[in-house]
């Protein structure tokens, strides 16, 4: 038992940062937020070449997955550097393809798969009637109704979301439907957890990249002649925050290696929740210039709050993790 | 990257599985808060000790197996798991003994810990003064230099199990008006029986004694009884404060065991329409898994040679919030019973009250990350 990263798994994540750092993700994400998806697309494409997208994908499919802890250590990053794009979505379809390959239908994992894998094609996907995520960004747009799953051909009116680098659409209804049965339900149940988990790992990265701003911000904010970060009422609440992210961190390590939907379900709770209440803290401690949309801090305070309800709200979360507790133990 | 116990891991745990069910008592022993539980917990302990699985982490020559780091947190698994006593000794197993580890002599080691690990020696921490608690280097006790070896004068207080406990521990100013307040402090064991000595128990929040105020009045502590240098003791007792935030003082095992029982408790008697509180189980039960994984995260990293570092103050932070919200979420799902004295509920949340406040108070703690972790300016408190 060594429950560390090892070292070319932090060298992965170094890797990361460093290109994400040096590629201005800010102005990016402030681009794909008014439509235009040009800066996007080529953050995307370094990502597929650093090989986050084949991560969830298997070797058989030209991928080099599954790689779980790979995964939450590369969506840490994107979350820290706030990547816009279905990221999340990319990694669920190629869950849910694969889940239909294990399950005797190859056929789409074939088809769709290397594309996801190469980053050649960004995927999204909707879930009986939901929303997808940047429908209108995606060459890939799956839509699971009952048991089927269908290849949509088109989307309905894109809505923003509260975190305007998120862009909402339902997709048309029908299309080509490339599986249908048990099987599908149960593969989607494998694209939920793969969701989950990457979500979780991006919140963590969101909740750090408030924390470490705000820290920035009061160690140079002065009032009544002394840095803000120096009075115990600021120190306490980052001091909150911190723990509740670090907290956060095994869980969701611990659910990479498990990836039991119960351990998912907890690590995407608890880091979101983590994130959102760093969230608070960071536009409260930075005052009204963390109000303002000029002020990049604003493309993580919004994202913590959309990021706590996707892909599974801290309630159905909950009762998840429960019902993996109890339900070998009827009520006497 | 990896959770998978070895082949060793899963024998030892097995190990002490198997003992632990055929030792740990079948009626729970009275609490050891009270003369009658203390004097049976010493006979745990001695049981314990027979078979060396009082002091699992210890040198065979002290009694213990040698057991490293992840064999003592599955020990701890197991031990909360079965249901066994509390550790009468802890405050000399978990807070002393490493000390002595670390900066006592061969001499000492060889005297005090085998009869703390058969709980024939019990020991209290004397640590806070009636002036000095978080602000632990203000205090004022003296120890004065005599032939063979030294004097305590002054006041101790919060001493817990101090009003059963044989031997205590603590720090003693020894060369009073140096510039900066830890510096002149010596580290002294003393008997709590000696001469000079007068011991006046508090009364707990629950009535019963579980600590104490010592008065010292010309107390002879004998040389040997000094750990570590005379005038170096705030440095030989702060290895003492970081384990007893740290790793050694709530193993993940307590909690653990407590949320297995919540959920059953739950199981049993929570209302499924009520979401508010099934909320808090599920969160109860999570706080209590994120703790286990944190703990294995950083006894990962002291086997890989870091020592325990300021992290050891989130983790103090966290299991002592955790602790109470467990037991509040049990109270409230127990309705007009929880409010009942004598239940392993209600015991138990009226000790996790103390958490927060003890080993450190939370507000010290979050400096500590603040300033320590995140790097902000030290400032008004």
């Amino acid at each position: 038992m060594r429950f560390l990263l090892d070292d070319e798994q932090r060298a992965f994540a170094a890797s990361l940062d460093a290109m994400l750092s040096a590629a201005d993700t800010p102005s990016a994400v402030r681009a794909w937020a008014e439509g235009d998806r040009a800066p996007g697309s080529a953050l995307w494409s370094r990502l597929a070449e650093a090989g986050v997208f084949a991560l969830a994908v298997p070797e058989k499919y030209e991928g080099v997955g599954p790689l779980p802890v790979e995964l939450v250590v590369a969506y840490v990053e994107l979350g820290r550097h706030a990547v816009p794009g279905p990221v999340v979505e990319t990694v669920a379809a190629a869950a849910l393809l694969n889940g239909l390959g294990e399950r005797g239908e190859t056929g789409p994992a074939e088809r769709l798969l290397p594309g996801l894998a190469a980053g050649g094609s960004v995927a999204t996907l909707a879930m009986d009637g939901g929303y997808a995520l940047d429908a209108d960004a995606a060459t890939v747009l799956l839509a699971m109704e009952g048991e089927s799953l269908y290849r949509a051909s088109g989307h309905g009116p894109v809505r923003a979301s509260m975190d305007r680098a998120r862009r909402l659409a339902r997709p048309e209804a029908g299309g080509e439907l490339l599986a249908r049965g048990p099987q599908v339900v149960r593969a989607a149940r494998d694209a939920v957890t793969w969701a989950r988990l990457a979500t979780a790992a991006q919140a963590l990265g969101v909740g750090l990249a408030l924390l470490d701003r705000t820290v920035a911000y009061v160690g140079q904010r002065t009032q009544f002649g002394v840095p803000v970060g120096s009075f115990q009422a600021v120190k306490h609440r980052l001091a909150d925050a911190k723990i509740a992210l670090e907290f956060a961190r095994p869980l969701l390590f611990g659910a990479a290696l498990s990836m039991t939907p119960a351990d998912v379900a907890a690590a995407k709770v608890t880091a979101v929740e983590a994130a959102y209440a760093t969230a608070r803290t960071a536009l409260q401690l930075h005052g009204a210039i963390g109000y303002t949309a000029e002020c990049d801090l604003s493309l993580w305070l919004t994202k913590a709050r959309a990021l706590r309800t996707a892909w599974g709200t801290p309630a159905e979360c909950r009762e998840r993790v429960l019902a993996g507790l109890s339900g070998d133990r009827p009520r006497s | 990257m990896d959770l998978t116990p070895s082949p060793a891991d899963e024998a030892f745990r097995a190990e002490a599985r198997t003992w632990l069910g055929a030792h740990v008592p079948t009626v729970p022993l009275p609490s050891l808060e009270t003369e009658e539980g203390f004097a049976a917990h010493r006979v745990w302990e001695a049981e314990l000790a027979a078979d060396r699985w009082s002091v699992v982490s210890w040198p065979a020559a002290y009694g213990g197996r040698d057991a490293d780091l992840m064999h003592w947190l599955a020990f701890e698994e197991e031990y909360h798991a079965a249901g066994a006593p509390g550790r009468v000794g802890q405050n000399g197993i978990s807070l002393l003994a490493p000390t002595l580890f670390d900066h006592g002599t061969a001499e000492q080691r060889a005297r005090v810990l085998p009869p703390m690990a058969t709980g024939e020696v019990v020991w209290a921490q004397a640590w806070s003064e009636p002036e000095a608690g978080s602000d632990l280097a203000s205090l004022s006790s003296r120890a004065v230099r005599v032939a063979g070896g030294w004097r305590l004068n002054g006041q101790k207080t919060w001493s817990s199990r101090a009003a059963f406990a044989d031997r205590a521990f603590g720090l003693f100013r020894s060369q009073p008006g140096l510039p900066k307040p830890h510096q002149g402090l010596t580290y002294l064991m003393f008997d709590l029986r000696a001469p000079g000595v007068t011991v006046r128990p508090i009364g707990r929040l629950d009535g019963k004694p579980a600590f104490a105020e010592l008065f010292l009045d010309d107390v002879f502590v004998p040389d040997e009884d000094v750990i570590g240098e005379p005038g170096q003791g705030w440095r030989v007792a702060m290895s003492t404060a970081g384990n007893e935030r740290g790793l050694t003082l709530r193993s993940p095992g307590r909690f653990l065991a407590a949320a297995d029982r919540l959920v059953a408790l739950w199981c049993d008697v929570g209302d499924r329409a009520d979401r508010a509180l099934r909320d808090r189980v599920a969160n109860a039960v999570i706080g209590a898994r994120a703790y286990q994984l944190f703990t294995y995260a950083g006894a990962s990293r002291f086997l890989d040679g870091e020592g325990v570092g300021p992290e050891s103050s989130m983790n103090k932070v966290f299991w002592s919030e955790l602790d109470i919200a467990l037991h509040e979420t049990a109270l409230d799902l127990l309705g007009e019973g929880g409010e009942l004295a004598d239940t392993a509920w209600s015991e138990g949340y009226v000790f996790s009250l103390a958490g927060p406040i003890y080993a450190g108070t939370n507000e010290i703690q979050r400096d500590i990350v603040a300033e320590r972790l995140l790097g902000l300016p030290k400032g008004r408190r």
